[in-house]
């Protein structure tokens, strides 16, 4: 028995990956589910809107390279933040305004913005493969290591060593502060309320002088920059590839099902769900059971309820769990 | 057919028509032949979006099932595999039986009210799951470990390739029935992300289940229904014919008459399943569909078991897309799985569809056409427009060998224009439904 | 000159019409209750006045200017609060926060108005931080209208404040809406329980198809044997 290791194990390989991943799902889901309070539509083209403003943060990264700029052990892209989140909501401004807006002033069916989302998910993913190509991009040139292995095995005896990335404790940063700004603005503000109540019951909202357009302007800027930090910290922690922001509207959307659509809690809450399940069903225990174990035994076989290869589609299976359990997700959200 | 519809064909017809001219008869052929299963694929998606509102995300899950299915029934048996995996196989499928029946036993035995009737059914889930999968693990790897160059994998029945065609049909359908039960029975609008979901899983099975398609790796030398060219042109009567046709290059002609056996099959398919469909649309079925999907209320209201036609009419769109699928894995001659991605199979369908007109038969065949065309012909047009605008660049600027390079997904981005167009400007389509 | 003067208002769908040449108007501090049988157009008309319905005829007049082709939400602004029958309260949001957002066009203080409020339905004051969607049905009523008074109206309308609630619940709301008209402030309703309401009502209107078929004090109207035997259930 060597829990000390263990644990070390469970946590370099589970719980710390599990928890960026998450945050990173719930920076996604949250601004899925922004939009559907307000605009009441499952928008399909929030992830290349996440992709967007990850590329955008990788071009000024890269500018600010040439010129030297760096705030060193930092990744410079922290820097080059602040402009794809601006770019990305004046694309999402732009969306709406050239786009949306014209089926809002119509009423349409909420099925007829997800088609349109479609067509700006086409247009987007176009947009995005000729400005900075289909291919991978690395841009994370910060340290890389807030404790490496080598140094945790070091300091503490053990044999395994928990490392903890630099993009690691950023992705959680951010997140924290980005959660908890957006949850001071929808709880505390003044419009923040009035998006809630917007959310809650548009007629009523009108009648009490809050202006929808303001209100949808103001979700867009917040899904905007949303999309941006989440499509960044992702890239960042993982590597940038267009492609990767189509499949990863599966496990976004899961998120926001299982956490009650529409409800911004919720959302942060099924990002953690769905990437716990995630990395841990498809994370094989054996050398955590040979630990555990008596010395000098190990299970036979990988002990790993499904292959890596399944990981897009745990999330799926999660959902469908949960909404057999609670079939208006966790916290009770709206009906599409 | 009023002239408005009798025209936007022609011009379609033209159009392939200068391709042929321009590009050559091959490609021309090729292409038509794919535009033929792109528009049988939206015809099936648009008996579920057209006929009943479903909107279905999941097109790329019931494409590659089709295909799957085909290497399933036409390749040849690898008899090496079944020798070695045979009995592990047998196995696994026993405990799986086993596991169904305990379920269903420990099921009927609990009253409903019992606290222990899920958790029960949990337990036992696991349990199966840890027993197949000890048993068929280590299956799965002897069968990948048997000549993992050549096979590899299963192999087929060795059946006739056309007989696949319809048992992808009925494969993919029921999938559809599978899936419909649980999520129709739901809210409606979760069909979409279940859809999504289910395709994700099937597409996962069919690119990491080596035992089974070879995955990644890809089956080639599928079966043909239609003859070689290399034996093509050794038969008198093909030789005799070219010299009819004095046609000088005859591997060029056994090329194009191989292609044209294929459209010939296409189009057949084709026929026969825009007849079926508009039978249907035209049958008190098609009716009650349409008032199902105008409004579903008043139809429940009615009497109807709109649950039950929402399955109905799943499974038929699923179905179709199905055969759709093996349709074009047969005329690939290969199945792929790593090309198989949603923008292309899924959400390429929907252009199909919502620019032909939904719920009009004819007007999906056109959009499956039409956008199909342009997919592949984008890319060429892409390439001269960015020479274009690169023109005054040297040939070595990045700025220039970047733009050329992103030509091709100017595709991606037309796409959206024409959704974005269609849905603003024209939201019934060309050919809107009567 | 009344508050508010709405006369032959007349407005519909395709030809039948809903209400034909109804007129309703009501006086500062005063309460005016419209009753009538079911689908008279009670409701259509009180949307009418609010400008939810566009009018084919007729005209609408607040405060001595002429509104009849104003937006609902700017009607709030010139002094008209609505209470409307269903869905009135956001549920998801706390009974304070709905009173906030009543008064979101006032940039004055809120937390003045919020303890008038709360001085006249204390329940309120209790329950200030759950959602309104736990409160029972009367105390959402409450909620509602302290949601439309944090406007600060000098008109409000009400459609059925009393659907769906105790008779107990219920006196007890006829009550603040006598202490609200007492402030100065003119109030419409709609009312299923007619003679209740018109014990209450300065003035009283009986709509039946659409249009006005008396009008006079809720006293008269209460004696009036014609009214009594028709609409108030002998």
């Amino acid at each position: 028995m060597e829990i000390a290791n263990a644990f070390a194990l469970l946590t370099n390989f589970v719980i710390l990956p599990a928890i960026t991943y998450g945050a990173q799902l719930s920076l996604g889901a949250l601004g899925v589910t922004i939009v559907f309070g307000i605009l009441r539509f499952a928008n399909f083209s929030h992830g290349e809107l996440m992709s967007f403003g990850a590329m955008v943060t990788i071009l000024t990264t890269h500018l600010l390279q040439t010129k030297g700029v760096s705030i060193s052990p930092m990744p410079t892209a922290l820097l080059a933040l602040p402009a794809g989140i601006l770019a990305t909501i004046v694309i999402a401004l732009l969306e709406d305004q050239i786009i949306f807006r014209f089926y809002r002033k119509n009423r349409s069916t909420p099925i007829t913005f997800t088609i349109v989302s479609v067509g700006l998910m086409f247009f987007m993913a176009g947009l995005i493969r000729i400005i900075i190509g289909p291919n991978e991009h690395n841009f994370a040139d910060g340290a890389r290591f807030l404790i490496s292995f080598r140094d945790f095995k070091a300091i503490t005896g053990l044999d395994q060593g928990i490392a903890i990335r630099q993009t690691q404790l950023i992705t959680l940063l951010v997140t924290l502060i980005v959660v908890i700004s957006l949850f001071w603005f929808i709880y505390k503000t003044r419009w923040g309320k009035a998006m809630r109540a917007y959310s809650d019951n548009e007629d009523l909202a009108l009648l009490s002088g809050i202006n929808p357009e303001r209100v949808v302007l103001i979700a867009w800027i917040i899904a905007g920059t949303l999309a941006c930090i989440a499509g960044t910290l992702y890239s960042l922690d993982k590597i940038y590839k267009p492609f990767i922001f189509m499949q990863i509207m599966l496990p976004v959307f899961a998120a926001t099902i299982i956490g009650g659509i529409g409800q911004p809690l919720g959302a942060v809450f099924g990002g953690f769900v769905v990437a716990f399940s995630e990395v841990t069903v498809t994370y094989s225990f054996k050398k955590f059971l040979a630990y555990l174990g008596p010395t000098n035994w190990e299970p036979e076989g990988l002990v790993q309820l499904l292959s890596t290869d399944y990981k897009y589609a745990v999330s799926f299976l999660v959902l469908i769990l949960v909404l057999l359990v609670r079939p208006t997700g966790l916290i009770p959200g709206k009906t599409i | 057919m009023t002239k408005h519809v009798t025209i936007v064909y022609c011009i379609t017809a033209i159009a392939l028509l200068a391709v042929g001219l321009f590009q050559g008869w091959s490609i021309a052929l090729n292409i038509f032949n794919l535009c033929i299963i792109s528009a049988i694929t939206a015809l099936g998606v648009n008996i579920q979006w057209g006929y009943a509102g479903l909107f279905n995300v999941g097109v790329m899950g019931f494409t590659a099932l089709g295909a799957l299915t085909v290497v399933l029934v036409s390749m040849p048996k690898v008899q090496q595999a079944w020798l070695v995996a045979g009995n592990g196989l047998a196995l696994s499928f026993l405990s799986l039986i086993a596991i169904v029946f305990f379920i269903i036993l420990v099921r009927s035995l609990l009253p409903l009210t019992s606290r222990f009737r899920l958790p029960a059914t949990i337990a036992l889930l696991v349990i199966g799951y840890l027993l197949i999968g000890h048993f068929f693990l280590p299956t799965t790897k002897k069968i990948e470990s048997i000549n993992p160059i050549l096979s590899g994998y299963l192999g087929g029945m060795g059946l006739p390739v056309l007989l696949s065609w319809p048992i992808a049909g009925m494969v993919a359908g029921l999938a559809a029935w599978l899936i419909g039960k649980v999520s129709l029975g739901l809210r409606a609008d979760y069909l979409a992300i279940a859809t999504l979901g289910i395709s994700d899983i099937i597409i996962a099975i069919v690119k990491y289940e080596e035992w089974l398609s070879r995955g990644v790796r890809n089956v080639t030398g599928i079966p043909r229904p239609v003859p070689y060219e290399v034996n093509l042109v050794d038969l008198s009567w093909f030789i005799s014919l070219t010299h009819f046709l004095g046609i000088i290059d005859i591997n060029n002609a056994a090329s194009l008459f191989v292609k044209l056996c294929y459209s010939i099959l296409f189009v057949t398919v084709l026929a026969i399943i825009l007849w079926f469909s508009e039978m249907a649309l035209k049958s008190p079925w098609g009716r009650m569909m349409r008032a199902i999907r105008d409004n579903r209320d008043a139809a429940e209201a009615m009497g109807k078991d709109v649950n039950a036609r929402y399955l109905q009419v799943f499974i038929l769109g699923c179905a179709i897309c199905g055969v759709a699928g093996a349709m074009l894995a047969t005329f690939e001659g290969q199945l792929t799985p790593a090309s198989y991605i949603p923008l292309r199979f899924t959400f390429l369908i929907w252009v199909m569809v919502i620019l032909g007109g939904s719920g009009n038969n004819w007007g999906a065949i056109l959009g499956g056409v039409i956008i199909w065309f342009l997919w592949v012909e984008v890319e060429p047009m892409g390439n001269w427009f960015m020479s274009i605008i690169t023109i005054n660049l040297s040939k070595n600027s990045a700025i220039a060998t970047h733009l050329i390079a992103g030509a091709s997904y100017t595709r991606y981005l037309l796409m959206g224009i024409i959704l974005l167009l269609v849905m603003r400007f024209a939201p019934k389509g060309i050919i809107p439904a009567r | 000159m009344s508050l508010l003067m709405a006369t032959g208002m007349t407005c519909g769908y395709g030809g039948a019409y809903i209400i034909n040449d109804c007129a309703l108007w009501v006086n500062k501090g005063e309460i005016a209750v419209i009753v009538g049988p079911n689908g008279a157009g009670k409701s259509t008309a009180m949307k009418a006045v609010f400008g939810m319905l566009n009018l084919c005829k007729g005209n609408v007049v607040f405060n001595g200017e002429d509104i009849t082709h104003l937006a609902p939400q700017d009607r709030v602004r010139v002094g008209m609060g609505f209470v409307p029958q269903n869905r009135n309260v956001f549920v998801s949001l706390s009974v304070e926060e709905n009173l906030e957002m009543g008064a979101f066009i006032n940039d004055s203080d809120v937390s003045k108005m919020k303890e008038q409020i709360f001085e006249l339905f204390p329940i309120l004051a209790e329950k200030r931080n759950q959602p309104a969607g736990n409160l029972s049905g009367g105390q959402r009523q409450q909620v509602a209208v302290g949601r439309a008074m944090m406007t600060q109206p000098r008109l409000l309308m009400l459609d059925e404040p009393t659907a769906g609630v105790s008779p107990i619940v219920m006196d007890e709301l006829f009550e603040r809406i006598v202490d609200i008209a007492l402030t100065g402030v003119a109030v419409i309703m709609v009312e299923q329980n007619a003679s209740q309401a018109l014990e209450i009502a300065d003035q009283g209107f009986v709509l039946v198809q659409g249009s006005n078929r008396f009008v006079d004090t809720g006293k008269v109207l209460l004696a009036n044997e014609e009214v009594r035997r028709s609409f108030l259930g002998g």
